[in-house]
């Protein structure tokens, strides 16, 4: 049973103090460190657990710039076969749907049963790739995935997660496409093994994809306006807790 | 070009989501530059309730009734939508962004060939161009995104971003009994299942203390659940925490979690994605975190910038002082 994993390198964000760089539609990306989205590190995962179960390959294929390269070795390194990087210098560039074009276009040809996406990523959270790649694809979807059970190789039984934690669950003909919730899974790390064998694998790059044209156009990116905004306790930890223990008190909370 | 706003609204086992009214009553400043009308396209079984429930909030209700509509299945929400918006050509189709459009409004996109900028928090229309605002990187950034509207578009907008006014219109009831050229048997709804109770109910507690990624590592978890037993805090968590298995699906805070109403609310090391942020309704946010930027200093009341493995344990020492 065959199964690509589509994967993104994203920016590490949540901690990092974020510049916008001068052409005012991306970010400065020197002091950045980049990784494998979330979201797709699951996706990759479980791609890997259906290989141990029901044997095949794992591809994956990434829309990016060489640095692409260093997400998609780890993904090797994890156990993954077969790598291709559609080569693009700046993906954030490129509409979802382009993504998704470019994508679709390496995908059909290939020999495959199921296509995993991240359900989101984290830079833009757009929810829109992987259900576009199975439109163009032409084949079934479920979005959102938390379980997958399976007894053969044509179809699983796939548990979406909605709101509040309930589970809408649904049975899934292959091929399709699933896109992968966090927390689906455990992702495995690397072993060192894994990552001396990466290296010597072979990523296939698509150097000069036809790049489709955009129908969404990314104007400008800005820092959020000030707005509402805490009020912030300042000193060393003595003197803000010392502040804030005060404060529970008048509230009558302690 | 187009003039009126389709609002596609989200409804589960018989209840309307608050984000329905919430674009409802966003369609009516578009609609107004465009001389349009706000129509509520509802796709149901059994749907009259519903129906009856939206006429106060849209010039028109366009009920699609159909017996698949009973569980969310893309491939007839699609060809359903694709047909009526195929026939009346909207101006604009709004979504919320949810998990159910997650699955439907990027097909639907596709399956007419119309651009969609989805993640929203505002969005306007000017002439034929559609401009929208997406936080892009947790929400330490904004995005603008815009498309040509002319043949259409589509915009999904998250929860909780516009107001609800009702505005006591006296919308008609269309509706129609839809039926299908096509059938998609590669996919099928078995059931609902509910989330299970756990040990714990975090949405009765009167204070939490709740952690995020910055607790770095399951052993540091220990040391804050000291803090919250002090005070007689219940400890919960923001999703990657449940995601690490470092503790259970109950303690989540969040829109795939729960919504929490304490009066007192102490978030350490969370971003404040509005994900988890919808699921607090407290009167007394207080955030600790490293990063001045993070978007939780929105929602807080109280903030420390800092270290909470420094804030935590000096917290505590004070606290235990004034007892
Ligand atoms: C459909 C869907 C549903 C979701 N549902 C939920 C949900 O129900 N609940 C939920 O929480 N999320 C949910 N999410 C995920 C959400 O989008 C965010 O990814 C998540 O909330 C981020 O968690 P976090 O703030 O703990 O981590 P991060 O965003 O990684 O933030 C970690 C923070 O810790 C700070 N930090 C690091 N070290 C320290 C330190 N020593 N001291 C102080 N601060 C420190 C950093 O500055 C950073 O701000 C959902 C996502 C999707 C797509
Ligand atoms: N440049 C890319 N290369 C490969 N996969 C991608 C790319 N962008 C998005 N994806 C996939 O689509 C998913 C959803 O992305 P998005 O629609 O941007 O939230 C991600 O989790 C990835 O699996």
């Amino acid at each position: 049973m065959n199964s690509v994993v589509c994967i993104k390198r994203v920016p590490e964000t949540a901690e990092a103090t974020l510049k916008i760089a001068p052409d005012g539609k991306k970010l400065e990306e020197e002091n950045l460190v980049f990784s494998l989205n979330d979201a797709d590190n699951y996706a990759l995962e479980q791609a890997l657990l259906l290989q141990e179960e029901f044997d095949g390959d794992v591809t994956v294929i990434s829309v990016g710039p060489p640095e692409t390269d260093e997400i998609i070795r780890m993904a090797l390194a994890k156990g993954a076969t077969n790598a291709i990087r559609i080569h693009h210098d700046d993906i954030s560039k490129l509409d979802a749907s382009a993504v998704a074009s470019l994508l679709a276009e390496q995908i059909k040809d290939l020999d495959y049963d199921v296509v995993f996406t991240g359900a989101f990523a984290s830079d833009d959270a757009f929810s829109l790739v992987g259900t576009m790649l199975a439109r163009k694809l032409e084949i079934p979807h479920i979005t959102m995935a938390i379980e997958m059970k399976q007894d053969d190789e044509d179809e699983a039984e796939i548990s979406r997660e909605l709101e509040g934690g309930l589970i809408a669950k649904y049975r899934i003909k292959f091929p399709a496409v699933i896109t992968v919730q966090t927390g689906m899974n455990e992702p495995r790390y690397a072993s060192i093994l894994g990552i001396k064998r990466a290296s010597q694998k072979e990523v296939d790059v698509v150097d000069d994809p036809t790049i489709p044209e955009n129908k969404v156009q990314l104007e400008k990116i800005s820092y959020p306006p000030e707005g509402k905004k805490a009020e912030i306790l300042s000193g060393t930890p003595e003197e803000t807790s010392s502040r804030l223990a005060e404060i529970l008190k008048q509230k009558g909370i302690i | 070009m187009n003039k009126d706003i389709f609002v596609v609204i989200e409804h589960r086992q018989e209840r309307i989501a608050d984000v329905s009214y919430e674009l409802l009553t966003k369609g009516y400043q578009i609609a107004e530059k465009l001389g349009g009308e706000v129509i509520a396209v509802l796709l149901a079984d059994d749907g009259d309730q519903m129906a009856q429930s939206l006429k106060s909030y849209a010039d028109k209700v366009l009920y699609i009734k159909n017996e698949i509509f009973k569980n969310l299945h893309s491939e007839y929400y699609c060809d359903a939508l694709s047909s009526i918006i195929g026939e009346r050509k909207p101006a604009l189709i709004l979504f919320g962004h949810t998990v159910d459009s997650f699955e439907v409004a990027p097909a639907l996109a596709e399956q007419l060939g119309i651009p969609i900028i989805s993640n929203c928090v505002d969005f306007d229309i000017d002439g034929d161009f559609v401009r929208a605002t997406v936080p892009l990187y947790g929400g330490k950034i904004n995005g603008e995104y815009s498309f040509n509207a002319e043949n259409g578009g589509i915009i999904s907008v998250i929860p909780g971003a516009f107001k609800v006014e009702n505005p006591q219109k006296s919308g008609e009831i269309e509706k129609i009994e839809f039926t299908f050229e096509k059938e998609y048997d590669d996919k099928e709804f078995i059931e609902f299942i509910e989330a299970a109770a756990g040990e714990i109910d975090i949405t009765q507690a009167e204070k939490i203390v709740a952690i995020g990624r910055g607790v770095k590592d399951e052993e540091n978890i220990d040391m804050i659940k000291d803090f919250a037993d002090s005070i007689g805090a219940v400890l919960a968590c923001s999703r990657p925490i449940v995601d690490a298995g470092w503790l259970p699906k109950e303690r989540q805070v969040g829109s795939s979690g729960k919504t929490v109403k304490p009066k007192l609310y102490i978030a350490l090391g969370i971003s404040g994605a509005f994900q988890h942020i919808s699921g607090i309704k407290s009167d007394t946010i207080i955030a600790v975190n490293k990063d001045p930027n993070a978007p939780i200093f929105k929602v807080a009341h109280y903030g420390i910038v800092d270290d909470m493995f420094k804030v935590i344990p000096a917290l505590k020492a004070k606290i235990e002082e004034m007892k």
